[in-house]
């Protein structure tokens, strides 16, 4: 074999930070050849991510890098800044995981794509349109010359992701650095865009280096696999081999760490906590000086259902297909119509004041754990905040209810003098549980609890979830885009689409036996790399 | 300062603004400025400081005695800076000067005014015989107190009407905003005009009146914070606690919004500062007889040929000005948090 297209040899990377450097990747070395597809595996922290801005030198300032960077056997780390734009977005291109914010939201998709055509290969207005039109037709858009004025927003994030890839291929790269593609994308429209990825490699010859955290679609799309871990390579080899027989410890973890188990049975008797029926969320579309309602974004509507003690009910759907505004509906933190029972009392009728000493009965975790705790508390300021509003514990006992409410969650209660950004993602979160536990509620809704934390967290946080409601009788709406997840918790599931239910059903009934064609190609989308093993 | 517990965060804070040396200089220089001119009564005064006579003490800064106190004939107080005066007390005992024997309204009869510095008056005396000094220190004093307490003030009511308008959102920000508009389309400086010809303006007089235009100042800024701030995921969670609105707007929101509102606080001051020496030196501002920088440079304007009156209304005036934006830019720079200083 000739020599590799991009060869990676003990790269070091250390941040300055405070008074002195940190130490991101710690030597690692790896090589794609032409037309090859190699993963990038590991979990949030371990330096993936920053690997691939290096090949290209986008790292802020106050990086350093060391080592080699050798890509068609020139030296990338010595080239100048002019001689990096000759290779960025020519030689080697790169598409990012948030389609929303790599695009500009103020240009057209003809605009940004016809920018990378001008500066690259000098085409004129004309030159560029024709071939973005081909470009647009080649990602898979449909009716590709309508879309030619379309602005970001105006796309569906599969869209935009397939404008961004068409960018990333506007000049025919040799090499395409992937980080996270598909990540922020429903599980339909990832299988999708992994199809046209693959079809345009078979097409245009090029090599994909693949960054994810998600062991299934790497196994799904690569030929060779490193696995990172901590800033260092800490194994590789052909995706096959390392899948059939992983040597390292960590990646055994890593292979392991698929949500499993499932939820306590639960007795048939159990009282209803809640009962909600024809609740109906519309928000309404003003137009015209008098901003008079034209229509409605129907974001839920005429929708039923009933949760019972110690039961987790699930609830998925893609995104935008309402799960999240009915949580926040139920919880009155969104304005709604229908009916809503909480423990035998109608709360849809109470104004906020009348309602607030009910809120500790129901609680909220969300997903972002970053953007849910606010960075300026303490830990025990944040979980005993809820004390103090509903003045359940004198200043004594509020000490004691949160040390016992961190202990709960798994959480040190000597890190209660300590603030949020302190934490990994998985100890905020179960600060975030906490929280919501030390008011000792009978339900809580767990929107998407556990989607931005990493697959071993994950199940850590699953089992957590599932022992607290065994030992508290808890009930849980759990709202989450992934069907692992929600198979692992929920005794119940509903699936929506378009803010309305299209099947609900026991767990179990509904995996085994999908009525709809719907909750089918949901199902086979998330479990379809699991089945083809 | 960090005696006080502060969090890591406000830590980083501090060091950064130490780290901007300018920032950091200017600010231990304008305290000590601000220090003495706080004290002026004891730095610059017609009045000793402590006197002895008859074997008891006694203190004209803070009581007034009359000269029979001291053998004299009439029940009028004491002009200690008299011959007379200290032909009574010093057979029997002494006084305790301060470093400047002027205070803002003593007039020097010595000397024609306006005269040129000398021994006596440091700076001069300006063309009603008062001494220049002592008037600058006076004058400092109360332009910087002025433009805190016009700073204070209008912190506090943008910070509520921004945060009501943000928070609240719909009709009340649509109407505030257009509120806002009108009020500050209104020309202020011909409104200033006009009241003060109403009333005879004081401190707090101008204060308010000061006030009616410059609470706007932040009202956009804290507006903005709380419209982003209340769909914050903490502040959701925080809601869904059961917690009231105003607890909400105050402990959860506020904090985001303080970034912004201290950052432009020391331009704030500066501003106020600015208007009030301008208003003093159209003759508007401070009632006749006060100590004020606009009223000294007025004075230099009106002299030429004493030409130490306006130099020394323009260094004051741009020494107190550049310090208080010196260490406004490092509060900015402070409070940034890309800003990244390394060693």
């Amino acid at each position: 074999m000739d020599k590799p297209l991009l060869a990676v040899n003990d790269l070091k990377i250390s941040f300055a930070q405070g008074e002195g450097r940190v130490e991101a990747v710690k030597g690692v070395s790896f090589t794609v050849n032409a037309g090859e597809t190699v993963g990038l595996v590991g979990e949030s922290g371990s330096g993936k991510s920053i690997t691939a801005l290096s090949i290209l030198q986008l790292l802020p300032e106050n990086a350093q890098l060391r080592g080699a960077v050798q890509f068609n056997g020139e030296s990338l780390l010595d080239f100048s800044r002019a001689q990096m734009r000759q290779i960025r977005g020519h030689k080697i291109s790169m598409i990012f995981q948030e389609p929303m914010t790599a695009l500009n939201p103020l240009h057209t998709v003809e605009k940004q794509i016809g920018e990378v055509l001008a500066i690259h290969l000098g085409l004129d207005r004309s030159a560029a349109t024709a071939k973005t039109l081909e470009l647009l037709e080649l990602v898979g858009i449909h009716n590709a010359h309508t879309r030619l004025k379309a602005y970001p927003h105006e796309l569906s994030g599969g869209q935009r992701q397939r404008v961004m890839i068409a960018m990333a291929l506007a000049c025919e790269p040799t090499l395409l650095i992937a980080d996270e593609p598909t990540t922020a994308l429903d599980v339909t429209v990832q299988r999708q865009i992994l199809n046209l990825l693959s079809q345009l490699q078979d097409k245009l010859g090029m090599a994909i280096l693949f960054i994810s955290h998600d062991l299934n679609l790497i196994r799904h799309v690569t030929d060779r696999i490193c696995v990172m871990k901590d800033g260092e390579v800490v194994e590789h080899g052909t995706t096959d081999e390392v899948f059939a027989s992983p040597q390292h410890p960590y990646t055994i973890d890593l292979l392991n760490a698929e949500p499993a188990g499932k939820p306590e049975p639960l007795s048939n008797n159990s009282p209803a906590v809640m009962n909600a029926e024809n609740i109906k969320v519309w928000f309404p579309i003003k137009k015209g000086f008098f901003r008079r309602t034209v229509g409605h974004v129907k974001a839920v509507t005429d929708l039923s259902l009933a949760i019972h003690q110690g039961e987790t009910l699930g609830i998925v759907g893609e995104s935008g297909s309402g799960k999240t505004t009915l949580g926040l509906a139920l919880l009155k933190l969104q304005s709604s119509e229908g009916q809503v029972q909480f423990l035998n009392q109608r709360i849809d009728t109470l104004d906020q004041k009348q309602f607030r000493p009910l809120r500790r009965e129901m609680q909220i975790v969300f997903q972002d754990p970053f953007g849910s705790l606010s960075p300026r508390m303490t830990v025990a300021d944040i979980v005993g905040e809820g004390l103090d509003i509903h003045q359940l514990a004198s200043s004594h006992s509020r000490e004691q209810q949160i040390i016992s409410a961190l202990a709960d969650v798994g959480l040190d209660p000597e890190c209660r003098n300590r603030y949020p950004h302190e934490f990994s993602g998985g100890q905020r979160q179960r600060i975030a549980i906490a929280r919501a536990l030390v008011l000792r509620p009978r339900l809580i809704v767990l929107d998407e609890p556990t989607s931005a934390l990493d697959r071993t967290v994950q199940s850590q946080i699953i089992d957590l979830l599932r022992s607290l409601q065994k030992k508290y009788n808890l009930s849980y709406i759990f709202i989450s885009h992934d069907l692992a997840v929600v198979k692992a918790m929920s005794h119940r599931i509903v699936v929506m689409q378009g803010g309305q239910i299209v099947e609900q059903g026991a767990t179990r009934e509904v995996f085994a036996q999908p009525r709809q064609e719907y909750t089918r190609e949901l199902i086979n989308a998330a479990f379809e790399t699991d089945q083809s093993v | 300062m960090t005696r006080f517990r502060l969090n890591p965060l406000n830590q980083r804070r501090w060091q950064n603004f130490k780290r901007n040396r300018r920032g950091y200089v200017s600010l231990w220089l304008f305290s000590i400025l601000f220090v003495i001119t706080l004290l002026a009564e004891v730095v610059a005064n017609d009045k000793p400081l402590l006197l002895w006579y008859d074997g008891a003490p006694y203190f004209p800064t803070l009581v007034t005695y009359p000269e029979t106190t001291f053998g004299g004939e009439f029940e009028l107080e004491i002009d200690y800076r008299q011959d007379y005066a200290q032909e009574l007390i010093e057979p029997k005992g002494w006084m305790l000067w301060p470093p400047i024997r002027y205070s803002y309204d003593t007039i020097n009869y010595a000397r024609m005014a306006p005269a040129e510095p000398s021994l006596d008056n440091w700076l001069g005396t300006d063309d009603q015989g008062r001494d220049v000094l002592a008037r600058v220190i006076y004058g400092f004093r109360i332009s910087v107190l002025f433009g805190l307490a016009l700073t204070l003030f209008s912190t506090i009511i943008g910070v509520i009407v921004g945060a009501v308008q943000g928070f609240y959102g719909g009709k009340i920000d649509l109407f505030g905003q257009r509120f806002i508009e009108i009020w500050s389309g209104m020309p202020n400086l011909y409104l200033l005009i006009i009241l003060s010809s109403f009333v005879e303006p004081g401190f707090w007089w101008l204060l308010g009146i000061m006030l009616l235009f410059q609470w706007m100042t932040l009202v956009d800024v804290v507006r903005a914070e709380f419209l982003r701030g209340r769909n914050l995921e903490y502040v959701r969670a925080a809601k869904a606690l059961g917690m009231g609105n105003v607890r909400l707007m105050f402990h959860h929101i506020l904090p985001n919004a303080m970034i912004a509102t201290v950052t432009f606080m020391p331009f704030i001051l500066t501003g106020a500062i600015t208007t009030l020496t301008s208003l003093d030196f159209l003759g508007f501002g401070l009632p006749a007889g006060s100590p004020s920088l606009g009223e000294l440079i007025a004075q230099g304007k009106n002299n030429l040929q004493a030409p130490w009156l306006g130099i020394t209304a323009f260094l004051v005036m741009s020494t107190m000005l550049t310090l208080l934006v010196f260490i406004g830019e490092a509060c900015r720079d402070a409070l940034d948090p890309r800003k990244y200083y390394s060693n």
